[in-house]
């Protein structure tokens, strides 16, 4: 063929195709075969295609177009650079295996036409491809939107159950009120030019004080986007209302927008940065990282727990960001360069593994019809693939080598292992106590993941309606194969991963590519001396040490393997409501941080027949935030509502006075 | 790496050893124990003004490692002691507010005074660097003690204490104060000491308890 | 890779895995005679370990493949930790796959191996060792890793030859910032290692344990393994120790194979005088309540911390 694309025009395309596939869906909207056998599958290979486009153009220099869409005068600009292209291929490749699990996964009567559910998922996607690519404020606004509605329609797919609608609701506030900040953000930004494309923001010049209103708005924007504490109220509420799928892409997915919106507007659209914004930041991150992981801990509905999971996981990136942000305006930008491909390479490897873990639980939901872990249990020896997928997603995410959870998190700790460069009094004592946190964050998220992985996967079944539990068909075990095998490629071989990011990020940074030192199977930052982490090899060493010592006991070993029923000290009877539950795993963690919880606790009397305990662990953000503005919304309310006189004439009245006034205005 | 000369290196270790107790009285929970950490507490002080004397070679400041030793080695610890042993409340424990969160505030503490003395120490002679951030800290963690703590005694001990990270910023920084101010402090912390016994006696005559929690009924109104 | 490095290397896993049991005799034997019992044999973990080889094993019926797996994936994660540990010898080839960071990740993995397979058969006990090893575990890792961090400033590396190298390398000089990492990974290994104020490693009382609770259900093979790795990582833990508190005497490259040759005496001193230590602060230690084990933890937790503060403060 001898017209070449350029990877943009490519890239456009196949948001274009999701479109049509997504409306293809309303040609045969009840027919979830249609969608299933055909739609899916081939909005999964649009996305396969567009990560390998977008892989592809990492090296090359930015491009940019103009399209002539929308209203007349207002062109939508679109770019593709490094940074762009990163997320693509993490949207992509998501979206494929997200999809391909999709294909198999949604089922008749679950609220929604398949054909409708197919449209909307297809234009979730497609907005947020839009949202990466948009070079002016006026496009990224309409995508982000776009994102935010579709995605208002796909949680809310079970539209009959009231919880699902007023969690669906919470989440369209939020998103507004986030959206409304980042639209404020771009005013700011325009600098007085009133020129809303970004290449004249990158060109305006602010002074200080406007470069951090700016921030400001972009940090609450992007953060309710992200679900930074306070503004994280409503994650908890959508994800588990989303039929998993959904949950897995606004999981995995679309809160990386807010991680990429952030990182565009802080490092690209303004000029200078504070090294102060970046101690906000850090404390934020830090913050919600800590806040989501105790909550993840203490839940007992296992779609809420990881909806807290990722609360802590794009804290931890937002701290990522921070610390870039610090070292960068402390004129660092070597190790600005380590903290942020930190921050990337987290963003893709929790794209893999939390929608791994959200399409598992998919699976259970299907099988079992439970989603309160106190009804789950035992389920390896009904459905082994789903189980052993999701034990690699769930030991990802607790950061254990050689998986990818861990990669991102030791290039951190090496970034935080140079914060006391950072020539500020205060800050360079603060920011190594930051990595304990860090630290403490990744420990407690081994907690979760036991805590989730045992009591869903592990142990007897709780409910006897457990054992006629099925393992996932076919489409949905491609769709956790491919998840889980991102995760193991992207934990064993990140040293060929993190040079790309490191071309995007330096780029972003405008300071020179670092060298990473190692050949392809080492991982050694150059600036980090004589710190190496080499996952193949470590993998390969463990691999061989469990051979050996399988065949090495089995030279000295002869006996036979018998089964028989679990000893458990002696005790005579052993039933499944004698294990730990999700309530009683939690405990230790509500024990020891029961300041930041609202607990309600139901202790019986000891005269009691029947006893009963229960306790119920709420956000204390609700009582202390929310109400507080609810209650103050309705008193302005209710002071307004008096206008409301029920007559005709006075509402003509309003009318006719509000159109002198005007009027008199002119005059 | 280390240019710093070894009396010095043993100066630094003495002050951060003296933090680490301000840290082990914050989270104990025996009285005795306390009054041991105390005396503890002195004799690194001891050493660190040895160093410093035998580091500037001002003799006054051997008369002042003696007077520390004397007093706060030997004597106070024996009458603290012995009023333990008066008031029976040997094996007192005290509930201490939630150690680990008071250790976390100590430690934000400690953020704030190495901080704190890091402009000043950037203009100062090396051997009061790093050792006027430890001071400070001891100072403010003895506070903090003081403020977690209900049971009188405990109380008396961190007092003490913070004297005793006055007077290590005051030798760190200045090489000792003048010999009469320090006879004066020593003076006054004994006869305080005294006046505090009497104190005791007195809380315990009245409310058969050293809990300050007591004290509470004082007030005028409710 | 010289040849040097490749006996150094083999020597390490080898000798690690060897003495390991003979380590944990050791502790054992200290333990009787301050306790004025008559002390069990040094050979008793190793007899220990034959008799369970010479037994049938019996699964629990509910047992899943990952009960079965567990007992291999935590020896032999224990295996590579005693592979990078620099014990006798700092020129370890391995240690270039994994670093100090993720030596905390391996011991994270073990970790988690445990606590799921102890949840696998689903029966009370080992539900609630699982529980309390990760309550123990998610404030030991973080503790473990601020040690490793301090020393790693010192060093400017996380390597953790290189860090034993570079602490043995320098002048003698006093940091006052490990005095409070010591202190906290001392209390680390205590409670990591299931020793005293934590756990009670001579008990079964169903209340108390931590350890045991977890491999009740083990027999024969599996649990010969489990304990082998029980021994193993106490034994790492003390290598940690050495290699950041007392790291001289290991072997390298200058020193050569007589370097290589005295270290093994030398480190069998250490062993001897740590397990007598360990022993006697045991003994000197009452069992703490499950409840205060957090206290502990987290008091262990703000020392590696504020070692950290006081090395910016004082070294740097």
């Amino acid at each position: 063929m001898a017209v070449s694309f350029s990877s943009l025009q490519v890239c456009l395309a196949l948001l274009a195709a999701w479109l049509v596939v997504g409306f293809a869906g309303l040609l045969r909207p009840r027919s979830i075969r249609f969608a299933g056998r055909t739609l899916f599958p081939l909005g999964a290979l649009c996305g396969a295609a567009l990560a390998t486009v977008a892989g592809l153009s990492l090296g090359a220099a930015p491009e940019s177009r103009v399209l002539e869409l929308g209203l007349p005068g207002l062109p939508m600009h679109m770019r593709l650079d490094a940074l762009s292209a990163v997320f693509l291929v993490l949207l992509g490749a998501a979206s494929t295996a997200i999809s391909v699990f999709s294909a198999g996964y949604f089922r008749k009567g679950e609220g929604t036409l398949p054909g409708l559910l197919c449209l909307e998922y297809h234009v979730f996607l497609a907005a947020m491809g839009f949202v990466l690519l948009a070079d002016d404020a006026y496009s990224f606004m309409v995508a982000w939107e776009s994102m935010a509605l579709s995605s208002y329609f796909l949680v809310t797919t079970q539209h009959r159950i009231e919880e699902i609608r007023r969690a669906g609701f919470l989440y369209l506030l939020v998103a507004h009120v986030g959206a409304l900040s980042i639209l404020l953000g771009f005013g700011v930004l325009q600098g007085g030019s009133w020129q809303f494309t970004f290449d004249a923001m990158r060109a305006a010049h602010l002074d200080a004080t406007w470069a951090s209103i700016a921030f400001g708005l972009a940090l609450f924007g992007f953060g309710a986007k992200a679900g930074l504490v306070p503004l994280h109220v409503w994650l908890p509420e959508a994800h588990p209302a989303a039929p998993s799928p959904v949950s897995a892409l606004m999981s995995g997915v679309m809160l990386k927008t807010a991680v990429y919106g952030f990182l565009r507007v802080t490092f690209d659209l303004i000029g200078l940065q504070l090294w102060w914004w970046g101690l906000v930041a850090l404390g934020v991150g830090l913050f919600t990282a800590f806040y989501g992981v105790i909550f993840a801990a203490v839940q007992t509905d296992m779609k809420r727990l990881l909806a807290w999971s990722s609360i802590e996981n794009l804290g931890i990136a937002f701290a990522g960001i921070g610390l870039a942000i610090i070292f960068r305006g402390s004129g660092l930008g070597h190790l600005a360069v380590l903290a942020l491909v930190a921050t990337l390479y987290h963003c893709l490897n929790h794209a893999m593994m939390k929608s791994l873990l959200f399409l598992g639980t998919g699976s259970v939901l299907h099988a079992t019809g439970e989603r309160n872990l106190g009804r789950l249990g035992g389920l390896i020896h009904r459905m082994p693939w789903v189980a052993w997928m999701t034990l690699i997603g769930a030991l990802a995410i607790a950061g254990l080598p050689p998986l990818n959870g861990f990669v991102s998190e030791w290039l951190l700790l090496q970034a935080f292992l140079f914060a006391g460069d950072v020539p500020h009094p205060f800050a360079s004592m603060l920011l190594p106590a930051g990595a304990a946190i860090v630290a403490l964050c990744a420990a407690l998220a081994g907690y979760v993941m036991v805590k989730f992985y045992g009591v869903v996967f592990l142990g007897q079944p709780r409910e006897a309606s457990l054992s006629t539990a099925r393992d996932a068909g076919f489409a949905e075990r491609v769709g956790l194969g491919l998840l889980a095998l991102g995760c193991v490629l992207l934990g064993l071989f990140p040293a060929l991963i993190v040079p790309v990011l490191d071309g995007a990020v330096a780029g972003l940074l405008h300071v020179p590519t670092s060298r990473w030192g190692g050949p392809w199977w080492l991982l050694a930052p150059e600036r980090a001396r004589h710190a190496t982490y080499g996952p193949p090899a470590l993998c390969l060493l463990l691999v061989v040490a469990v051979v050996l010592s399988i065949y090495g006991l089995r030279l000295v070993y002869h006996r036979t393997v018998r089964r028989g029923p679990a000893w458990d000290c002696g005790h005579a009877r052993s039933d499944a409501r004698m294990q730990d539950t999700a309530e009683g795993f939690g405990q230790p963690i509500r024990h020891m941080f029961e300041p930041f919880f609202e607990m309600t606790r139901k202790l019986p009397s000891p005269s009691d027949p029947t006893p009963t305990y229960a306790v119920t662990v709420g956000d204390r953000a609700w009582k202390l935030l929310y109400l507080p503005i609810a209650t103050a919304v309705h008193a302005v309310a209710n002071a307004v509502a008096w206008l409301q006189q029920g007559r005709i004439s006075t509402y003509l009245m309003y009318s006719f006075a509000t159109l002198i006034l005007l009027l008199a205005f002119v005059l | 790496m280390h240019p710093l000369p070894f009396s010095l290196q043993l100066l630094n270790a003495c002050a951060a050893l003296l933090l680490l107790l301000s840290f082990a009285m914050l989270s104990q929970r025996r009285t005795v124990n306390l009054v041991n950490l105390l005396a503890v507490q002195g004799s690194l002080l001891v050493i660190a003004t040895l160093i410093v004397a035998w580091r500037t070679g001002q003799p006054h400041l051997y008369v002042s490692a003696l007077l520390t030793l004397a007093l706060k080695v030997f004597a106070l610890p024996m009458l603290l002691h012995r009023l333990i042993r008066r008031l029976n409340v040997w094996w007192d424990t005290e509930p201490v507010i939630n150690p680990s969160g008071t250790m976390l505030i100590g430690l934000l503490v400690v953020v704030f005074s190495f901080g704190l003395a890091q402009p000043i120490s950037a203009v100062a002679d090396t051997a009061i660097r790093s050792t006027l951030g430890i001071a400070i800290a001891v100072i403010l963690l003895s506070f903090l003690a003081m403020i977690t703590r209900r049971k009188a005694m405990s109380q008396v001990v961190a007092f003490l204490s913070m004297e005793n990270g006055l007077f290590f910023g005051a030798m760190s920084a200045t090489y000792g104060m003048p010999m009469v101010v320090e006879l004066g402090v020593a003076l006054d912390v004994l006869v305080a000491m005294l006046v505090l016994g009497v104190f005791f006696f007195q809380i315990r005559e009245q409310f058969d308890s050293l809990d300050l929690y007591h004290l509470e009924s004082l007030k005028e109104r409710d | 890779m010289t040849p040097l490095a490749a006996t150094t290397q083999l020597l390490e896993i080898v000798g690690a895995a060897l003495a390991a049991p003979a380590f944990l005799g050791w502790v054992n034997q200290c333990r009787a005679w301050l306790q004025n019992r008559r002390a069990p044999s040094l050979m008793q973990p190793y007899r220990g370990l034959r008799k369970l080889l010479n037994k049938d094993a019996i699964l629990a019926t509910n047992a899943s493949p990952l009960f079965r797996a567990a007992p291999y994936v935590v020896f032999a994660t224990m295996l590579v930790a005693a592979a990078i540990i620099p014990s006798m010898g700092t020129g370890l080839p391995m240690s270039t796959a994994a670093d100090g960071i993720a030596l905390v990740g391996l011991l994270a993995t073990a970790r988690v191996f445990l606590s799921l397979a102890a949840m696998d058969v689903g029966t009370a006990f080992g539900t609630l060792g699982a529980r309390r090893e990760m309550m123990v575990g998610f404030l030991a890792e973080p503790a473990l890793l601020m040690v490793l961090f301090v020393a790693a400033m010192l060093s400017r590396t996380t390597s953790l030859p290189l860090i034993a190298e570079t602490l043995a390398g320098q002048a003698p000089a006093l940091y006052p910032s490990l005095a409070f990492t010591a202190v906290a990974f001392l209390l680390v290994m205590l409670a990591e290692n299931a020793r005293l104020p934590i756990d009670n490693p001579a008990t079964h009382l169903e209340l108390t344990m931590i350890h045991e609770a977890m491999i009740l259900e083990y027999s024969a093979r599996h649990l010969a393994l489990m304990e082998w790795a029980a021994a193993l990582k106490l034994f790492n833990y003390a290598c940690i120790g050495f290699a950041l508190f007392v790291p001289w005497g290991a072997g390298n490259e200058a020193s050569g194979p007589i370097g290589l040759l005295l270290a093994v005496p030398l480190l069998a001193i250490k062993l001897a005088i740590a397990g007598a230590a360990l022993a006697l602060l045991e003994i000197l230690s009452a069992k703490l309540r499950v409840f205060r084990a957090p206290e502990f933890l987290a008091t262990a937790f703000l020392l590696a911390v504020l070692g950290l503060l006081v090395h910016l403060l004082l070294e740097t």
